[in-house]
């Protein structure tokens, strides 16, 4: 009788023992863009998997919103993403108006004042997003130059609203004051110059030999999985699909106005490279019409109840200064209500979602920040390249962990 | 198409699931389901021309703390990009499912992978467990976080804090201490309150 033996195979076993280096990538990695910690998988210089370790920056704002009445909320909003700070305002106020019912009340001249400066802010974040792209990448002249910018840009928002970040700006009913004298012309002259700063940053990186072995089919999304991971804004628009909340699901006024959204072929980094830049142009196309057709009239609606009355009314007639009292310490109370509202943000769908019971404060508050479903996909994007490819993807996919974390 | 013909399909393709819909502002509306048939009825929706939803937005739980037996709502938020309309499912979960381990709402994210770190959030914010799921660890409270935050009984302050102590050189948890508690006002008129 024979005997089948097994001999082990010893040499293939070894193999099979061997693990994969697994290595730290963060929270403290200046190209992590913030606190990031991954862990990284690597097998040599290839990533085989990635697992983001997120909640460093975790401030449980939508815990805090409850406590709040819904006008103390809304500074909350500027913190989210610090990058991009009127376009999240703007999608609070636009839920709690929805919650009102008087989103269709808010005058012309705000809506305009909003629109300019959502836009304004895109150029804010998109400056930032991919001039520290640029410098995680190695290029370091385009960063220095957009700051530059990103500063001129920030004095209009200070002299808007008083703070040159965390503007608390666009208030629900309307914007909290009106322009300034001259401030539409200083952004007239402002935005004339701005394209050929763009330009320059354009001509030292869309057609650079470095800047484009690093992205050109880097971090690959197909449109499938820009579905399945539910990507928005850039990171959909960068894998060919036509979609933007500004012109699919109007809102504002962005109906009147005349733009085209840039969409990518490949998918890949670069694309959203080129995307960016051209939404960019597109924002200054927008403001130049935001500035020829503004109107005169009211910034915000004239119910009491829901906005502040003006200052000069409060010294000579009372029930301006109870009413005045009553907005600052009770609030308005919002009936019982749910709802969703979304804007387009520079990153992506900006979501609210709001629950309201009756009382002064929402009772419930889900903020979607696109970052948050962005930074999922990192897995599958940076699989199986290299380890320097990691930076350049989260560099793409315009990380802010404000929002990520919230 | 009208919102009342529109709700009507969508009611009757439902049918099995389907348990209440309820219309709100802003055209919006919420269609509840029971909390046993999502996964199917989330594959429906990714799978019929119909619906054609092709992505899930966004995710939340509701903590509604008296309600008894539901305490707890979840909402989805899917988006068709082909034919650009939302829809909103609510399902409603009893309290009961929390507290066993491997009872719970059927995961979705072998259907929307997006669902991974929305209910990573969920079940780290709210303590709602979804079976099924790849990996459902904790994802944006720390590491060794006893409770979930973001329910209602869970105070404001929490009770755990962080500081460094530069005696022994290391990072201690401490029992929060506050000089002042934090204080809630209601502000609401007591006349207008119901």
């Amino acid at each position: 009788m024979s005997k089948i033996v097994i001999t082990k195979n010893l040499w293939l076993e070894q193999v099979l023992k061997l693990k994969n280096f697994t290595s730290n990538f963060g929270p403290q990695h200046p190209a992590a863009h913030g606190v990031l910690r991954l862990i990284l998988e690597l097998d040599g210089e290839i990533v085989r998997s990635s697992d983001p370790h997120i909640g460093l920056l975790h401030r449980g704002t939508e815990k805090l919103i409850e406590y709040k009445t819904y006008l103390q909320a809304l500074p909350y909003f500027d913190r989210l993403d610090y990058v991009s700070m009127m376009a999240q305002e703007h999608g609070y106020s636009l839920a709690v108006e929805y919650l009102l019912g008087c989103v269709d009340f808010v005058p012309l001249r705000a809506r305009y004042i909003r629109v300019l400066f959502l836009e304004i802010t895109r150029l804010l974040n998109h400056l930032l997003a991919i001039t520290t792209h640029a410098l995680d990448v190695g290029a370091l002249t385009p960063f220095l130059w957009a700051f530059e910018e990103r500063e001129k840009l920030m004095e209009f928002y200070e002299r808007v609203s008083g703070a040159r970040m965390h503007a608390a700006y666009i208030r629900p009913g309307g914007v909290s004051e009106d322009l300034p004298i001259g401030l539409l012309n200083d952004i007239y002259l402002f935005i004339k110059n701005f394209s050929y700063r763009l330009n320059e940053i354009e001509e030292l990186l869309s057609v650079n030999r470095i800047w484009k072995y690093r992205l050109v089919d880097i971090g690959i999304v197909t449109l499938k999985d820009a579905f399945n991971y539910g990507f928005s804004g850039v990171m959909l628009r960068g894998s060919g699909f036509e979609w933007d909340l500004r012109k699919n699901v109007s809102y504002e006024i962005y109906d009147k106005l005349d733009f085209d959204i840039p969409v990518g072929l490949k998918g890949d980094c670069y694309d959203r490279f080129l995307i960016r830049i051209e939404e960019m142009r597109q924002s200054i196309k927008i403001i130049y019409q935001c500035l020829n057709n503004i109107q005169c009239g009211s910034y915000k609606l004239f119910d009491f109840k829901y906005i502040l009355n003006s200052r000069k009314y409060i010294k000579f007639d009372m029930k301006s200064l109870i009413h005045h009292f009553k907005y600052y310490s009770e609030g308005f109370i919002v009936i019982d209500g749910m709802v969703y509202s979304a804007v387009e943000a520079p990153k992506g769908e900006f979501g609210v979602f709001l629950v309201s019971d009756n009382t002064n404060m929402p009772y419930r508050c889900h903020i979607k920040a696109p970052g948050f479903l962005h930074l999922q996909g990192l897995n599958f994007m940076s699989m199986n390249y290299l380890l320097a490819d990691v930076v350049t993807i989260i560099g793409t996919q315009d990380i802010v962990f404000g929002e990520v974390d919230r | 198409m009208l919102l009342k013909s529109r709700l009507n399909i969508y009611y009757k393709l439902l049918k099995k699931w389907v348990i209440k819909i309820i219309y709100y502002q802003n055209n919006e509306f919420y269609i509840y389901i029971d909390f046993m048939n999502i996964k199917e009825c989330t594959e429906l929706l990714k799978n019929s021309l119909f619906f054609n939803i092709n992505s899930l937005v966004d995710m939340a739980c509701i903590d509604w703390l008296v309600r008894i037996p539901n305490r707890f709502s979840i909402y989805y938020n899917f988006y068709s990009y082909v034919y650009n309309y939302r829809l909103f499912i609510i399902i409603d979960i009893p309290l009961y499912l929390n507290y066993f381990y491997g009872v719970g709402i059927e995961s979705i994210c072998s259907v929307f992978p997006a669902a991974i770190w929305l209910e990573r959030e969920i079940w780290d914010m709210f303590g709602v467990y979804f079976y099924n799921h790849f990996d459902l660890r904790r994802i944006l409270t720390d590491y060794g976080f006893v409770g979930f935050p973001f329910r209602k009984d869970f105070p404001l302050v929490g009770f755990k804090e962080l500081r460094y102590d530069d005696t022994y050189k290391i990072i201690v948890y401490e029992n929060i201490k506050l000089m002042q508690d934090y204080r809630v006002f209601d502000f609401i008129n007591p006349w207008e309150k119901d």
